[in-house]
């Protein structure tokens, strides 16, 4: 059985009185510790997918299912212990005025976890920073330190599933490179399962076993890693990205 | 003589723990040719394109020892000339068409509002000149894009628009500060061909502002690499591949590449020494 089932999903915002349909009967299935990929341009609804998992977008048709059983609406504390997301931008995503510490301890707060200090004191060293950063605000962190702060929060309450939001693409390439490795490392630590979207193939292929193409809203092709690589692609879409990214990086 | 010579230009800005110099004595020149300048953030990219146009703010200041444009000096010429030579004979295409576009001004109103007030054109004539240009950077229904107001529009058109008000006054030199990085790279690569055409029929000078080595490679004549306020590397576009530069060859090795090997990425050490 697949870890996380998204089955048929459709997502339909209301705007200026009409209906806009930002994921239309997407299905797509992540097994257990494998780390999936969800590529498209701007406005395809690879975000949204992410979204209308964690409760962040409305859910108008479909079912999204994990371990096989429905999620509650709204989410629960135990949906919450299993998954956790990273967003896009780390200078939007964390609080001005609290320092990493306070961000840290926060779930750990809320789920009435113990031994709070050795923990947040644990997840600066998992991500790879010195304990000296504990007491800092983000507006005194790099880029890239913001979004391993961001990575460690998803992780305190020690969650299966990460679902990654364009984690690097507001970063520079070194610093792109660093985190990338850094979540490559903690999916072969943990055991995670990865949902990323990211519109870099580059990135998604880099990181992915398995990856779906998105655009307008449907599931255009699935493809694994070695059909990429060999560039079979079928569809004229998947191609021209294909293309795009390759023609840059030629 | 060049269009823009540029030697030994400094950046500094006054904070409360002394000064910080965000570029560190740089000079160049640039023709009628596309050069770009890449780096990360924080680099100092972004602040070279701007001082030419002299539009750093206090507490920063700019130096330099020569900064000519077409044979006038930038750094002695008084504000109303700056003024006049601003979008006029030197324009600047931001990176996010979101915060460049007034949200309130429908696209007609902002692409015509230079012609109305430095040219006295009357509103027909300036309207028929905004559809002309909106027609050249290849926005397929002009009429409506008029109308429109910048939220209606896609990433993609918003950035088009700006071009295309950038050009109106057909400018001797453009400054592209990361026009194409909030794009999808399909739509980028029409873009990039508008900037080239511009380049090719116009005889245009482009100072293309980017981190993305790869596009630049493929895009622009040449390339300077900069490195927290100094240009470490100058590179004729097509021999990326022989950068010597331990910063150049480690921005281009740190990219993840289709069907590369799935290791850890190399990362990049940054040596003290490169900022000397």
């Amino acid at each position: 059985m697949a870890l996380i089932e998204i089955d048929r999903l459709s997502v339909t915002f209301q705007q200026s009185g009409q209906n806009v349909h930002a994921v239309r009967d997407v299905s797509i299935s992540v097994q257990a510790q494998e780390s999936f990929g969800l590529v498209g341009e701007s406005g395809s609804g690879k975000s949204t997918v992410l979204r209308a998992i964690c409760g962040l977008a409305p859910i108008s048709g479909g079912a999204i299912r994990i371990e096989g059983s429905e999620l509650s609406e709204p989410r629960d504390k135990t949906f919450v212990r299993r998954v956790q997301m990273v967003f896009q931008d780390p200078y939007a995503s964390l609080h001005p005025k609290r320092t990493v510490d306070a961000t840290l301890a926060e779930p750990l707060a809320i789920h009435g976890v113990g031994d709070r200090d050795s923990r947040v004191v644990q997840a600066l060293e998992d991500v790879g920073l010195d304990p000296g950063f504990r007491f800092r605000f983000p507006h005194q962190l790099s880029g890239g330190q913001r979004q391993r702060i961001a990575v460690a929060r998803a992780l305190m309450l020690e969650p299966d599933i990460l679902l990654l939001d364009e984690p690097t693409s507001a970063l520079d390439a070194s610093v792109q490179a660093e985190v990338l490795n850094l979540l490559s490392r903690l999916r072969e630590m943990r055991g995670l399962t990865y949902l990323m979207v990211s519109h870099d193939l580059a990135v998604i292929d880099h990181m992915c076993d398995r990856l779906a193409v998105m655009k307008d809203g449907q599931v255009v092709e699935e493809l694994d890693h070695a059909a990429l690589a060999a560039n079979a692609a079928r569809e004229p879409y998947t191609q021209a990205l294909f293309q795009a990214v390759a023609h840059e990086r030629a | 003589m060049s269009l823009l010579e540029v030697e030994d230009l400094h950046v500094t800005f006054d904070t409360e723990a002394g000064p910080v110099e965000a570029v560190r004595g740089i000079s160049f020149t640039l023709d009628r040719e596309r050069l770009a300048i890449v780096g990360e953030s924080g680099s100092g990219k972004t602040m070279t394109g701007r001082s030419i146009l002299r539009l750093i703010r206090p507490p920063g200041r700019i130096s330099a020892k020569r900064m000519t444009f077409d044979g006038v000096d930038l750094m002695a010429a008084p504000e109303a000339d700056m003024r006049a030579m601003r979008g006029q004979r030197i324009a600047m295409v931001m990176q996010d068409p979101k915060y460049s576009l007034n949200p309130v001004m429908r696209i007609g109103h902002q692409l015509t509002e230079g012609l109305r007030l430095q040219e006295r054109m009357n509103l027909r004539a300036a309207r028929t000149k905004a559809l002309e240009m909106l027609e050249a950077v290849q926005i397929r229904d002009p009429e409506r894009v008029l109308q429109a107001y910048p939220h209606e529009l896609s990433g993609g058109m918003g950035q088009r628009v700006m071009i295309a008000m950038m050009l109106i006054p057909e400018p001797d030199l453009l400054i592209a500060d990361e026009p194409t990085s909030a794009l999808d790279v399909t739509v980028q690569q029409e873009v990039l061909n508008i900037l080239d055409a511009l380049v090719r029929e116009r005889g245009m000078g482009l100072l293309f502002i980017s981190h993305d080595l790869q596009l630049v490679s493929r895009f622009c004549d040449r390339v300077l690499v900069m490195y927290r306020g100094r240009i470490v590397e100058e590179l004729a576009a097509a021999q990326m591949d022989a950068a010597r530069h331990p910063y150049t060859r480690g921005l281009l090795n740190c990219l993840p590449k289709i069907g590369g090997p799935r290791g850890p990425l190399p990362a990049l050490d940054r040596d003290a020494a490169w900022a000397e």
